[in-house]
């Protein structure tokens, strides 16, 4: 039997909840101003496609070497920048319906990234390798520090800032926002851009941290993993790391055990274990454990009466 | 201080506000007072830049200003307190009272000195709430203050409150007038939104009257008094006398004993411990000013309250209907026609034939065929021109959705749908809102027409002419209990006026 | 302009302007737009494989763009026909594999009861889970697309996969299983085009699900919930109940792919067969302005892409069959924004769920 609470297991499961914690924060920031945010996992293949890309671009063109996954990191962000600005403007101006616009930005990336791969690479979806030392740092220490602060500066940025306030006062009350002179609009399209930002980063290190490629589909489903720990988390930033954690946890058990998880003498199937995250999201979003309320105006597009 | 000119709006077919012009002078408490849906908080969210309106000028300080939201008019010393609290309420009292207006920078929130300029307020007014408490724990009374204290930190000059005592005890009014009266001394100006005359003659210092979107009247407080301004507000041009009999009533088909309704998540009494009867052939009105309970009564009795939300007994016809759901009083022979016919009445994307047989839809002769699971497209058709026919509605085109008729059109409709079930007890709801003249003595000879069939009627309606004309028996509603019951043919309005905004 | 044609109207528009879009992109990546367009849409219309082989690829779309409608007439997004559809393929395949022996006669009806049955029952679950605790159907469906690929990984790697298949697919169904392929009766069709039964069964479910919505009581009260729930109360309809009923069809009708994929194609479970039907489906009850017809017309036209997005990859020099995702996903985009005004969306937010 093997040990599961091994060394190994932690910093894998660091690594494994990282692009977690980073789309999970991004959906914060989106749905405490009141956006759903189905599309992170459209916004974190378009982070992960644009970083592998932009990062061999910058190794083997411009030969900037070791400085080419920072560069690559930086174009993971912007193309996550720039789908949730489409998202943005399209339920926030035109008032579009926010799941639909989600699902639609889910199936659009994807295409994209085998579209343009097969362009630029002719290849069927995927990126050139990367070489081992052109990658973002993985020593699951550094990580957890950056971890670490990021998740400290956005609870400051959401409890501590004007910002924050009335971010999260959007998200509850646009009416009550609006009528203390708070712009409804301005606030959701920073906190939708900020999601594209995180996920998009969240979806580089997937590329070109985890890995040194980008595959097809590689997120397979981590943007909805995401979601749920955000729920799971109920839309607090510490909980939802904690969530990411947990469910980076239950990732690495599955991969590292390859089949069966041996536990007080049974056998359970490795199934079962990735079952866990979508199975505790739906009992809390039931009301099973504690009550996870969502932002009072999540999914509604504030129409001001003319 | 601040000046309406010529000030209209309009919200789709109602014409809210008509050429408005207000005028309030600096230093003073101004009390706008009217009817519901007289006009008086358009104009007021208009000037606080919630709404724009269509033609007109806003004046501040003797200067036009464009005022195109809220953010413009705190600019300009404007605040305003709604009618519903706009206050986020998982949020604590400091952050509710600085939100938009931060102290300290961009990068950290400064509580502490928000904490000490809001403690420095509230002994200046004497207004009392502890910042650091979240507004969902609060009384209705404390969360008004914090709105107060939200206007006064934006610095505001001049504060306007819509029907800020509606929510408050007695006790708490006068506390409340208190503290206008110290804002009035502090050079503060109060305009504040009403329909209690009573307030109006104690607190302010000058009144405009509205009504029908239209301003009827200004006046000084101390040159008027509440019979004047009762006249002022509910004055008709056009009187309607019903043409009826004595009522023949029958033997009661309702009894209501001790019903208590809550609402909402802090569990408000709405309708708190009302008792009465309806028998048959006789038409019962319940006047009242809109949001004393008469909402929440109606659904109570159509069945569209959960039963844990409701105490007491609802008696109909010798049975107790309490634990039987609206489909089953539909059976019974009860029909509704309720005050929002939008959101409660219609499906306005179905075609009028669809929304035709809303209610018997599920059974015989509608659903008839195949062991009535599907429905008659013939039967529904021939119920539609029916109602149609009788209750002149137009265009009479059964297949337009309901969406494209005109409000009377559509009351026309549901009022033909609800007769057609020939009902034993018909709830009535505000039954000529938004209605032409001629469709209006159409619908009040029709309800007469029903009750001399033998139909037991209860109606409500915010018209006072409405329900004296048409009530054989009138009963006061005022903060969700009975306050009296008057015989509508020897009343005066002024009496009735006041038990419906005194309560006694 | 006549209804129908405003019905139309409107898709049109999306389309082309998707298409417009993807033509940009086309030549930003140094291709000929006209050719690759040609190539994707121009193969479907040969005889008989083009149509033959589009008629089959719409199959499953047209049943989860009907899952997907139906759920919209009642207000609900039933982002889940994609796990609806591979549980309820796992349990033809199982009731296929189990009753192997039996006669057609007994075991194709056993077969597609399953499908319907237990797609209904997967559907079903976040149903009751909104009207008994009010919590977000979306959410809910995601989770359960999940929750339902894992729990068949298992089943089929564990208990239903011939010893020694690399492949992670269930061992075959019983030949009685089998439903014919249209090449087996109608004349100058070959038989080797996998289009099968199922299809007309899909068309078949077109007619009933418009007579279900529009002409049975049951629909009415289901198409009430969804115009305007609380108008629907006051008629004596009890919300929940529409809402579980609604989401058991929606399933139910998802889970039908399961026939075509099991009964009527690959006559097993194979792992990953949805090429994303019930996403898909998402973006046909949307073009297709949630009436039956227009789901048949918007799966033809997807189907064509899908089908088309094969020669592209094989015969253009830069454009692969990613295309046809980009433009689903852009199609949807502009269908979005529109339907916003015609179906006020606003009612999938959480606040007005929680009652």
């Amino acid at each position: 039997m093997r040990d599961i609470f091994a060394w190994s297991l932690v910093a894998s499961t660091i690594r494994l909840a990282t692009p977690l914690v980073l789309a999970a924060l991004g959906g914060l920031f989106s749905e405490r101003s009141g956006v759903i945010n189905i599309a992170l996992e459209g916004k974190m293949l378009a982070g992960a496609f644009t970083a592998a890309a932009v990062t061999y671009a910058a190794d083997v063109r411009f030969g900037m070497g070791t400085a080419s996954p920072w560069v690559g990191l930086i174009g993971g962000m912007l193309a996550g920048l720039f789908i949730a600005a489409i998202y943005a403007v399209s339920c926030i101006k035109f008032k579009a319906d926010q799941v639909v616009s989600g699902a639609a930005i889910n199936i659009l990336m994807l295409g994209i990234p085998g579209f343009l791969s097969g362009a630029l690479f002719l290849s069927s979806g995927s990126t050139p390798q990367l070489p081992k030392d052109h990658l973002l740092p993985q020593s699951p220490l550094v990580i957890a520090i950056a971890i670490g602060i990021l998740v400290f500066a956005i609870w400051y940025v959401l409890y501590k800032t004007p910002f924050g306030l009335r971010l999260r006062s959007v998200g509850e009350n646009p009416e009550a926002a609006d009528a203390a002179g708070v712009s409804v609009s301005g606030i959701r399209y920073s906190g939708v851009l900020l999601a594209g930002v995180l996920a998009g980063l969240g979806g580089a290190y997937l590329s070109i941290g985890q890995s040194s490629l980008f595959t097809r589909n590689m997120t397979a489903g981590r943007g909805f993993i995401a979601l749920a720990a955000l729920i799971f988390g109920k839309w607090r930033p510490v909980q939802t790391l904690l969530a990411c954690l947990l469910f980076g946890f239950t990732e690495a058990v599955s991969i590292q055990m390859q089949g069966t998880v041996k536990f007080g003498g049974e056998e359970i199937p490795v199934q079962f274990i990735n079952m866990v995250p979508y199975v505790l999201t739906i009992i809390v979003l039931a009301g099973f454990i504690g009550t996870s309320r969502p932002p009072r105006a999540l999914g509604i597009p504030y129409q001001k009466e003319k | 201080m601040l000046e309406l000119r010529q000030i209209t709006k309009r919200f789709g077919d109602v014409l809210a506000n008509d050429q408005v012009d207000i005028v309030v002078k600096p230093g003073t408490i101004h009390a706008i007072v009217g009817e519901n849906g007289a006009g008086k908080s358009t104009a007021m969210r208009i000037a606080y830049g919630f709404y724009t309106a269509d033609s007109g000028q806003i004046l501040v300080d003797g200067q036009v200003r464009d005022i195109k939201s809220p953010h413009d008019a705190i600019a300009l010393g404007i605040g305003m307190v709604h009618q519903h609290f706009m206050l986020v309420e998982t949020m604590t009292v400091a952050e509710n009272i600085i939100l938009g207006a931060e102290p300290g920078s961009a990068v950290a929130l400064d509580l502490k000195s928000a904490a000490s300029q809001i403690r420095q307020l509230s002994e200046e007014f004497k207004l009392a709430v502890n910042p650091n408490e979240p507004v969902e724990h609060l009384s209705v009374g404390q969360q008004q203050r914090v709105e107060l204290l939200k206007a006064l930190y934006r610095h505001a000059r001049l504060l306007i409150l819509d029907e800020p005592t509606a929510v408050l005890t007695p006790l708490e009014v006068e506390e409340f007038f208190a503290i206008l009266r110290r804002m009035r001394e502090q050079g503060k100006t109060v305009i504040i939104i009403t329909h209690k005359l009573s307030e109006v003659l104690a607190i302010s210092d000058e009144v405009t009257v509205m009504r029908d979107g239209k301003v009827v009247g200004r006046l000084q407080t101390k040159d008027t008094n509440a019979a004047e301004l009762a006249r002022m507000m509910v004055g008709r041009e056009v009187l309607l006398r019903v043409e009826k009999t004595d009522p023949n009533a029958g033997r009661a088909q309702l009894e209501v004993k001790n019903l208590s309704v809550v609402a909402g998540v802090e569990g408000t009494k709405r309708v708190n411990g009302v008792s009465f009867e309806v028998r048959r052939g006789e038409i019962v009105g319940i006047a009242g000013v809109e949001g004393n309970g008469q909402t929440e009564l109606m659904e109570a009795l159509a069945g569209l309250v959960e039963p844990s939300r409701m105490t007491g007994q609802i008696i109909y016809d010798g049975k107790n209907l309490n634990a039987l759901g609206a489909r089953i009083r539909r059976e019974l022979g009860i029909a509704h026609i309720p005050e929002d016919r939008h959101r409660r009445g219609l499906l306005l994307d179905f075609t009028l034939a669809e929304n035709s047989i809303l209610g018997v839809h599920y059974r015989p002769p509608i659903a008839a065929i195949a062991g009535d699971i599907i429905l008659d497209e013939s039967a529904i058709q021939r119920r539609a021109n029916e109602i149609i026919q009788a209750f002149d509605v137009r265009p009479p085109n059964a297949a337009l959705p309901a969406r494209a008729l005109s409000g009377g059109n559509q009351q026309k409709l549901i009022i033909g749908r609800e007769y057609r079930v020939d009902p034993k007890l018909l709830l009535v709801s505000q039954p000529t809102r938004g209605v032409d003249i001629g469709a209006i003595e159409f619908i009040h000879r029709q309800l007469v027409r029903l009750r001399d069939d033998g139909c037991a009627i209860l109606l409500v309606s915010a018209e006072l002419e409405e329900v004296t004309s048409l009530s054989d028996r009138l009963l006061i509603i005022h903060e969700g209990r009975i306050a009296g019951e008057v015989d509508p043919k020897v009343a005066t309005l002024e009496e009735i006026g006041l038990l419906m905004t005194r309560g006694h | 302009m006549p209804k129908f044609a405003r019905d139309l109207l409107f898709p049109l528009i999306a389309v082309v302007a998707a298409f417009i879009v993807g033509g940009i992109l086309i030549l930003l990546i140094g291709d000929n737009p006209i050719t690759a367009y040609r190539l994707l849409i121009g193969s479907a219309l040969s005889w008989p494989d083009g149509i033959g082989y589009t008629l089959f690829h719409a199959t499953p779309l047209i049943f989860t763009g009907l899952a997907v409608l139906v759920g919209f007439r009642c207000g609900l997004f039933n982002i889940g026909a994609e796990g609806q559809l591979y549980i309820a393929a796992f349990a033809t395949a199982w009731v296929g594999i189990t009753l192997a022996n039996r006669s057609a006669w007994i075991l194709i009806p056993l077969c597609c009861l399953a499908a319907i049955l237990v797609g209904a029952i997967w559907g079903a679950i976040p149903g009751i889970l909104k009207a008994r605790f009010g919590s977000h159907e979306v959410i809910n469906t995601i989770m359960l697309n999940f929750i339902a690929i894992y729990l068949i990984s298992y089943l089929t790697q564990y208990h239903y996969r011939d010893a020694g298949d690399p492949i992670l697919q269930t061992s075959v169904i019983g030949a009685g299983a089998h439903i014919p392929r249209l090449g087996a009766f109608v004349p100058g069709f070959p038989e080797r085009i996998p289009l099968n039964v199922a299809f007309i069964l899909a068309l078949l479910c077109c007619f009933l699900v418009y007579v279900f919505l529009w002409r049975t009581k049951w629909g009415y009260e289901i198409r009430a919930t969804g115009s305007n729930p609380t108008a629907a109360e006051y008629g004596g309809i009890s919300i929940r109940k529409q809402i579980v009923l609604a989401m058991a069809v929606s399933g139910a009708l998802a889970g039908m792919v399961g026939i075509h994929e099991v009964l009527g194609y690959r006559y097993r479970y194979y792992d990953g067969f949805s090429d994303n039907y019930g996403f898909t489906g998402i973006a046909v009850a949307l073009l297709g302005r949630n009436h039956p017809v227009g789901v048949i017309l918007a799966a033809l036209l997807f189907a064509v892409l899908q089908h088309g997005g094969i020669y592209v990859d094989g015969f253009s020099e830069h454009v692969t069959k990613d295309i046809v995702q980009v433009l689903q996903g852009i199609i949807i985009l502009f269908v979005a924004a529109e339907s916003f005004f015609k179906w006020s969306l606003g009612r999938f937010g959480f606040r007005r769920l929680r009652t």
